[in-house]
């Protein structure tokens, strides 16, 4: 196994399109090398991102702010301006691991490590994210929510590297949040997870609303009818009690060691509910 | 009570701390020695399979491979338990279980060692299995090991069944005939790993035909006798170190690497040393037995039990066992009985054997016991302490198991837990209150200790116990008691096998009993041989001095004659008068008290989820005479909290194919520190009469009483019963949905 540290985003492009074995980006390694030493991959190259420059910055943008790919959950978590505008996203990002894995896990690596169960994921598709891929035809624009395909599986290609991932401005009344299930308090990987983005009209009734589920189908999923269900709504309990209905009728759980489908098609809803209060008196309002 | 201790009850550091905390502690992986191999063990990914072929050969050839061994290079053991043992180690023949270890290779390094394991060839003739302990009873069931059904076992059971016990008094048939009310429940319960942090680790390093061995273990010298049998040896030509340890809860008081790495040493001519990573603790080292239990409780309209009755059945995994007994003997030892019957039925399954785990098999089965209780006391209204107190057992009583109790702390206990706060404070809405208690015989055993005075007047104490709770400051503590000199004046190491006597095992909560009463009965040694010399210098007879805090007084009518001398005072003139002073004891102490628990929990259930945290806990418990405060504590916290584990996630999970599914500690769920609130713990003082200061282990009984508390406070919290542990989230919702 080669291990390089990356001088250019051209360079560790070139190295891993060159590499005929298995190739991989190296962020924080929480995922990579927990597998590597498990024997479940042995890669052939290890191309480390972390040195570059820019990739542990996060920069205002657009009234937005853009988070490169080696930033860690716990530089999100310091970042008071980001902490207003995407609380949610940030809370997600806070939940992985302990606090060593704080200092090195990467919301960059959360998504291409492919989990159905990534805590990260759906906060930052029901932010609207967007991520910046450089590969061996240059640099495209992605919807965060185009890149999960299966567990373990992305629809990025080979040398493609993350760059950074946008998240933007949003109006003033609007909130997120982001709730997981798992056995225990910390520590532990989602057994149905929910994230709710959502804006306020003038009168305080919800706007738009984005329901994203996690660890209840093969990828993170957007509940349409979820977010419907609380339109117009101030979250009053019928409307919450459809949301959840919606997500339970969304979701493809499977029955494994971690839960039974059943407890996962019942438990999303309660997620999607409790999230959707958080977010909505993250955005200025009382229930 | 009555006596006065100067440093029993107080709290001083423990000896080994600074150690730990700076990272100095060498632990079962922390040593290192020159040329040193690195071995790797090949493990079945079935649960029950023929070996067709082995084929080390490729493996044998790979550069940095040093040694290759399989079943082959073990010669046949004539000791049923030891040949088990080696069985278990390395297959013979046919792999039993998932992780069953079959192959080993000792390299230069892991890395070449592991992609020597690659090359091992196997071919497998998968054979039927079998994982549930009540699947494994049944007549046609896969059999384990043909011939080793137990005598009683009975003609409508499979051959899986190696033991059978009953244990009671009275007629319970015409005991149920006088109750009320009569409630009769089927539980099960999980596999349960220790847990320990350290994996299990050895370093074993083959000279000429001795050996030295460096190993995380709860007992070197049980190490030393199973390995030099196994390996063909004399126990004398092995000396096995033991490291410091992280951990054990009695999982390492049998051999899962030992031979292995002694076999591979000595083929190899190297020192070899093995590590196992997380997945093969759990695949491959025993957790505790999974359970399936009836218990069925008669019980007056005023909460006075009539009749007891339970049947327990337990799996140990793929060899045979015997530790049903101990759950069927302490089912019902908490209770006052005139009719009782407890029988147990231990069984072999296709998963990995069994080892004990902290009060081995009492947990379950008085969780069965005392959730029935706690139906009943429900059913008719009745206070769970109180029909505690009323039925308890206590001093005079005929235990459940045949033995008369002498002093025992239950009714303290109880009394405690009622008159406590807890017990007594309000609870919101979706929380409940549980209650349970809890019972360990505790062991004596065999022990070996030597004390030795520096001639600086310090002690060098050895012990043959590896210290796993802090017993190295509880017995410098004793024996600066004994002495009457301050605890610093004492260093208590563990010994060597090649250094003193044997010692049993550390296991059984004796430690502080046992090495206790060694210590105490060398340190009269001492004192007397001291008094012996300074009668001599004082040319005045030896029966005219005496020993008093430290230091030989003239007495009688020698009385302020001469000025005391101390300990290290004795000890700088020893050269002259006779040579070292030194005190040491042998024997098997055999007075061990049994130990009574009674924890509260409170709970919350979380009713759209299940999910259920735990509030307040208080554990209450006997301890005899505290000696370390602090360490008596920390076991009964410890005690709670894997209990809570047990409880609430903890559980092995096999699938259809009988491959465990979940080795590790991401879906093995352990608590973490944010699962719980702080334990509260009271310690009750009855001192036990067989030893001098009055010391009960207190490291068992405090895991025995949280299964059936929790199960007791989620009933309340969540408004139904589980009757089935672990009540993770999933199963707790989905029984208040159909509740
Ligand atoms: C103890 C522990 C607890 C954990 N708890 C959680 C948890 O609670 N929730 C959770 O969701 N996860 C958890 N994880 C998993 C892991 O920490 C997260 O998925 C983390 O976000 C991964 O980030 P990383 O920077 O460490 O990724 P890495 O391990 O460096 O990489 C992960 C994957 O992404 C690829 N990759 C990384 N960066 C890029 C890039 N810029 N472009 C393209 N591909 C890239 C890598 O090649 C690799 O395949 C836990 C892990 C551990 C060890």
């Amino acid at each position: 196994m080669r291990y390089h540290v990356a001088n250019s985003l051209s360079e560790a492009v070139e190295m891993l399109a060159a590499e005929a074995g298995t190739a991989k980006v190296l962020a924080g390694g929480t995922d990579l090398l927990v597998q590597m030493k498990s024997g479940a991959l042995v890669p052939d190259l290890l191309v480390d991102i972390k040195a570059l420059e820019g990739m542990r910055d996060i920069v205002p943008e657009g009234g937005g702010y853009r988070i490169g790919a080696a930033v860690s959950g716990a530089q999100m978590g310091e970042h008071a301006g980001l902490r207003a505008l995407w609380p949610g996203v940030v809370e997600a990002a806070g939940l992985i691991g302990s606090t060593q894995v704080q200092g090195r896990a990467t919301i960059v690596g959360n998504l291409c490590n492919g989990s159905p169960a990534a805590d990260s994921v759906p906060a930052l598709i029901a932010a609207g994210a967007i991520a910046r891929v450089v590969g061996p035809d240059g640099t495209r624009e992605m919807r965060v929510a185009d890149i999960p395909a299966g567990p373990g599986r992305t629809t990025l290609e080979k040398a493609d590297i993350v760059d950074s991932v946008f998240l933007p401005a949003r109006p003033a009344r609007a909130g997120d949040a982001y709730l997981r299930f798992i056995p225990r308090t910390e520590m532990d990987i989602a057994v149905a997870s929910a994230a709710v983005n959502l804006t306020l009209d003038a009168e305080g009734a919800v706007e738009s609303a984005l329901v994203v589920l996690g660890a209840v189908a093969p990828t993170a999923i957007m509940a349409y009818d979820a977010g419907t269900a609380l339109v117009g709504s101030r979250l009053e309990p019928s409307a919450l009690e459809q949301c959840a209905a919606a997500c339970s009728a969304a979701c493809n759980p499977i029955d494994d060691k971690r839960g039974t489908a059943a407890f996962r098609r019942q438990v999303v809803g309660v997620m999607a509910k409790r999230a959707a209060r958080i977010a909505f008196e993250r955005a200025g309002e009382s229930l | 009570m009555g006596r006065e201790f100067k440093i029993l009850g107080t709290t001083p550091p423990r000896p080994d701390g600074i150690e730990k905390i700076t990272g100095k502690a060498l632990f079962g992986a922390d040593l290192n020695v020159t040329g040193m191999l690195h071995g790797a063990v090949l493990r079945s990914p079935h649960a029950h399979a023929r070996i067709v072929s082995l084929d080390v050969s490729a493996a044998a050839a790979l550069p940095g491979v040093k040694a290759v061994i399989t079943a082959d290079d073990f010669a046949e053991v004539e000791n049923a338990a030891n040949r088990d043992t080696l069985h278990n180690c390395m297959a013979h023949g046919r792999v039993l279980y998932d992780g069953h270890a079959l192959a080993a290779v000792a390299a230069v390094s892991k890395s070449v060692a592991r992609a020597a394991l690659n090359l091992i060839r196997v071919e497998y003739e998968t054979l039927p299995h079998v994982t549930d302990v009540d699947a494994a009873m049944q007549p046609g069931a896969p059999v384990i090991h043909q011939g080793k059904k137990h005598k009683l076992a009975g003609d409508d059971v499979s051959d899986n069944v190696v033991g059978y016990y009953s244990f009671g008094h009275g007629d319970i048939e015409a005991g149920f005939a006088q109750a009320d009310t009569v409630l009769e429940r089927s539980f099960k319960t999980a596999a349960a790993h220790q847990g320990y942090i350290e994996p299990n680790a050895c370093l074993a390093d083959f000279k000429g035909d001795k050996a030295d061995l460096w190993v995380s273990t709860q007992g070197h010298y049980l190490v030393r006798d199973i390995c030099a049998d196994i390996l063909g040896m004399e126990s004398s030509q092995l000396r096995v170190t033991a490291a410091e340890i992280g951990g054990g809860f009695g999982g390492k008081t049998t051999v899962f690497l030992e031979p292995v790495a002694l076999a591979l040493s000595r083929k190899a001519g190297k020192p070899v040393k093995m590590v196992m990573s997380r997945e093969e603790v759990f695949r491959a080292t025993g957790p505790t037995m999974s359970s399936s239990m009836d218990v069925k409780i008669g019980m007056t309209a005023d909460g006075r039990i009539t009749a007891a009755h339970a049947r327990l059945r337990y799996q140990g995994g793929a060899f045979p066992y015997a530790m049903v007994m101990m759950g069927a003997m302490s089912a019902f030892a908490a209770y006052d009985l005139d009719h009782v019957q407890a029988e147990g039925w231990d069984v072999m399954t296709n998963r990995p054997k069994m080892i004990s785990y902290r009060a081995p098999g009492a947990p379950m089965a008085i969780y069965a016991v005392e959730a029935v209780l706690d139906e009943l006391c429900q059913k008719l209204d009745l206070d769970p302490l109180e029909v505690r107190l009323l039925n308890a057992a206590d001093e005079g009583t005929k235990s459940s198991y045949g033995p008369t109790f002498k002093a025992i702390g239950l009714k303290a206990c109880l009394k405690a837990a009622q008159a406590h706060p807890h017990y007594s404070a309000p609870l919101g809405p979706n929380q409940g209150r549980g209650v349970s208690a809890g019972f360990w015989f505790n062991f004596g055993g065999q022990v070996s200790v030597s004390m030795a005075i520096t001639p600086d007047g310090t002690v060098n104490l050895t012990e043959g116990n590896p210290d796993i709770g802090g017993s190295r400051a509880s017995v410098s503590m004793m024996a600066a008691e004994e002495l009457g000199i301050p605890f610093e004046q004492v260093n208590t190491v563990i010994g060597d096998t090649g250094a003193i006597g044997f010692s049993d095992t550390t296991d059984g909560s004796r430690v502080t009993f046992t090495v206790g009463i060694a210590t105490i009965k060398a340190a009269k040694a001492v004192k007397a041989e001291c008094c012996k010399r300074v009668a001599k210098i004082w040319e005045i007879d030896a029966d005219a001095v005496e020993w008093i805090d430290g230091a030989v007084h003239p007495t009688g009518h020698n009385a302020g004659d001469f000025p005391p001398m101390s300990l290290a005072e004795i000890a700088a003139m020893a050269g002259r008068t006779g040579g070292p002073i030194a005190g040491h004891f042998e024997g098997a102490p055999d007075k061990a008290g049994v130990s009574f628990g009674v924890h509260i929990v409170d709970t919350q259930v979380d009713p759209e989820t299940g999910f259920t945290k735990i509030l307040r806990y208080t554990a209450f418990q006997d301890a005899g005479k505290a000696i370390h405060p602090d360490y008596v504590e920390g076991q009964m916290q410890g005690g709670a909290v894997q209990g809570i584990g047990w409880a609430l996630n903890e559980e092995y999970i096999y699938g259809e194919d009988g491959v465990l599914q979940n080795a590790g500690f991401l879906d093995y769920r352990i608590p973490v520190a944010s699962d719980l609130p702080m334990i509260d713990t009271v310690i009750i003082e009855v001192p036990n009469p067989g030893h001098p200061f009055g010391v009960r282990g207190v490291g068992e009984t405090a895991i025995v009483p949280p299964l059936a508390a929790i199960s007791n406070a989620v009933a309340r919290a969540a408004g139904v019963r589980l009757y089935a542990l672990p009540m993770s989230p999933p199963r707790i919702l989905a029984a208040m949905d159909h509740g």
